[in-house]
């Protein structure tokens, strides 16, 4: 083990918010944004780059940030579920996801939302498997999927009319 | 699941990159994607006691047409090449890309750092080897070109020196009248398959001129099989003939029992994978759209 390791200074855009930081290489973006930054609406699940519960936006594509460090974010914009929300107004996604009962404990559901906006960010009109495709890394133990689904689709059909 | 405490060095090129991992000896290790390194690291299978990250490096991420071939930059992540109207001119190469594990993991796992790891359970080496081409490699003394069936040694092993990386992947574009498909049968999308099958052929009408049989998971490293492209080179596609093809494939199959299934469930479903991809592939060479890749149990 090496005797002293230096931090790094990185700095960041999280959910449109600048900060500097010193960090230790191996602490993880999702521990970063967890611990250091108290948002907490990015959840850990697996811990082994499977489940998707730590899914965040990083220059507008979802990455699973317990599988990055946080020194790989230096310069990034980080987007995650609690910057969905604007000026107290539900994002169309989140509102999507209540309506449709997308979720029901709720652990997977900030990783499944960042999912959809980035699928929605780039098509607004998503066919069945592309909406499939989109959240493959998004495991859900409670809803069995269909409720996600329908929530995605009127995500997506409310963003379209925006 | 923190990992081993390790030194972080942030490469400006690739040149750099080498240099460093030349000074830092054994224990450094380059951080291409992550999306096998930092899975590993956390679970303390690997322990480097220094990172190498190329991801601050411009210029290593791009996909360009030269010679009849595609060059890939090493950084280039799964995504790009799955969004690449250039990637699209190898069809089996877009499948490739577009079916490797999940939105996430495309978002940052690279063709470079894929090829490197040789996981046996890997796409990317399965898919290529059906196809001509080589791997760019960058040392303190220069670049060689590797081609990629030499560049595979073993599990986990390539042919690269320890201050070696890839610096870029090239593939030649198949002529017309060839075809390939990759089919990779996995539980879900994050997971590895379970076994995959890649096929490139050449028809002449009715006739295989040539064909390319690849198959992965099934053994230490990517699997061609020699036997499997006899029985369909010069043939037309009769039932012995795919019969023939699809027995040579589980006969060179040399797969581990494991979670994902019996070491006779996967060299049964290696035979049927390669079936199917045979008939994908040579309704692709004749110029037919098919959607085929990743299939899930």
């Amino acid at each position: 083990m090496p005797e002293t390791i230096e931090k790094v200074a990185i700095r960041l855009k999280v959910n449109g918010k600048p900060h500097s930081l010193q960090v230790e290489p191996r602490k993880l973006l999702v521990e970063l944004l967890r611990e250091d930054l108290d948002l907490t609406g990015t959840h850990v699940g697996c811990d082994t780059t499977y489940c998707g519960a730590c899914t965040v936006l990083m220059n507008g594509a979802a990455v699973k940030s317990c599988t990055m460090f946080a020194v790989q974010a230096d310069g990034a914009e980080i987007l995650t579920v609690e910057g969905l929300e604007k000026d107290g107004k539900l994002h169309p996604i989140q509102a999507a996801f209540g309506d449709s009962y997308g979720l029901q404990c709720g652990y997977c559901t900030p990783g499944l939302m960042l999912s959809t906006a980035q699928l929605l960010a780039n098509n607004q009109q998503p066919s069945d498997a592309q909406i499939r495709k989109a959240i493959a890394g998004n495991t859900c133990r409670c809803t069995g999927y269909q409720n996600i689904f329908k929530a995605i689709q009127r995500a997506a059909q409310t963003v379209k009319g925006a | 699941m923190y990992p081993r405490a390790f030194h972080y060095h942030r490469a400006g090129s690739l040149t750099e990159a080498v240099t460093m991992l030349s000074q830092l000896g054994d224990d450094a290790k380059l951080l291409a994607g992550g999306q096998s390194l930092i899975p590993l690291m956390k679970l303390r299978f690997a322990n480097p006691g220094h990172l190498v990250d190329l991801n601050f490096i411009s210029g290593t991420s791009y996909i360009q047409e030269e010679d009849g071939g595609l060059r890939f930059g090493a950084l280039t992540r799964h995504a790009e090449i799955a969004d690449s109207a250039l990637a699209a001119k190898i069809p089996i190469v877009h499948d490739c890309a577009a079916g490797i594990a999940d939105v996430q993991v495309r978002n940052r796992g690279t063709i470079g750092g894929s090829l490197a790891e040789a996981d046996p359970s890997g796409d990317w080496a399965v898919v290529l080897m059906t196809l001509a081409t080589e791997v760019r490699c960058l040392g303190t003394n220069g670049e060689r070109t590797v081609p990629l069936a030499g560049f595979v040694k073993d599990a986990y092993t390539t042919a690269l020196a320890h201050d070696e990386l890839v610096s870029e992947v090239r593939v030649k574009i198949p002529a017309k009248g060839s075809g390939g498909a990759y089919i990779a049968f996995k539980r879900s999308a994050p997971v590895y398959p379970t076994a995959s099958a890649a096929v490139q052929l050449t028809m002449d009408g009715d006739v295989c001129k040539d064909a390319a049989i690849v198959l992965g998971c099934v053994g230490l490293t990517a699997i061609k099989v020699t036997d499997a492209e006899v029985a369909l080179r010069g043939h037309s596609f009769t039932d012995k003939a795919i019969k023939a093809a699809m027995e040579a494939a589980s006969a060179a199959a040399d797969p581990q029992s494991d979670m994902r299934g019996s070491a006779d469930y996967k060299r049964t479903l290696v035979g049927a994978l390669v079936k199917r991809a045979i008939e994908a592939a040579s309704h692709r060479a004749r110029g037919e759209q098919v959607e085929v890749s990743h299939i899930y149990a």
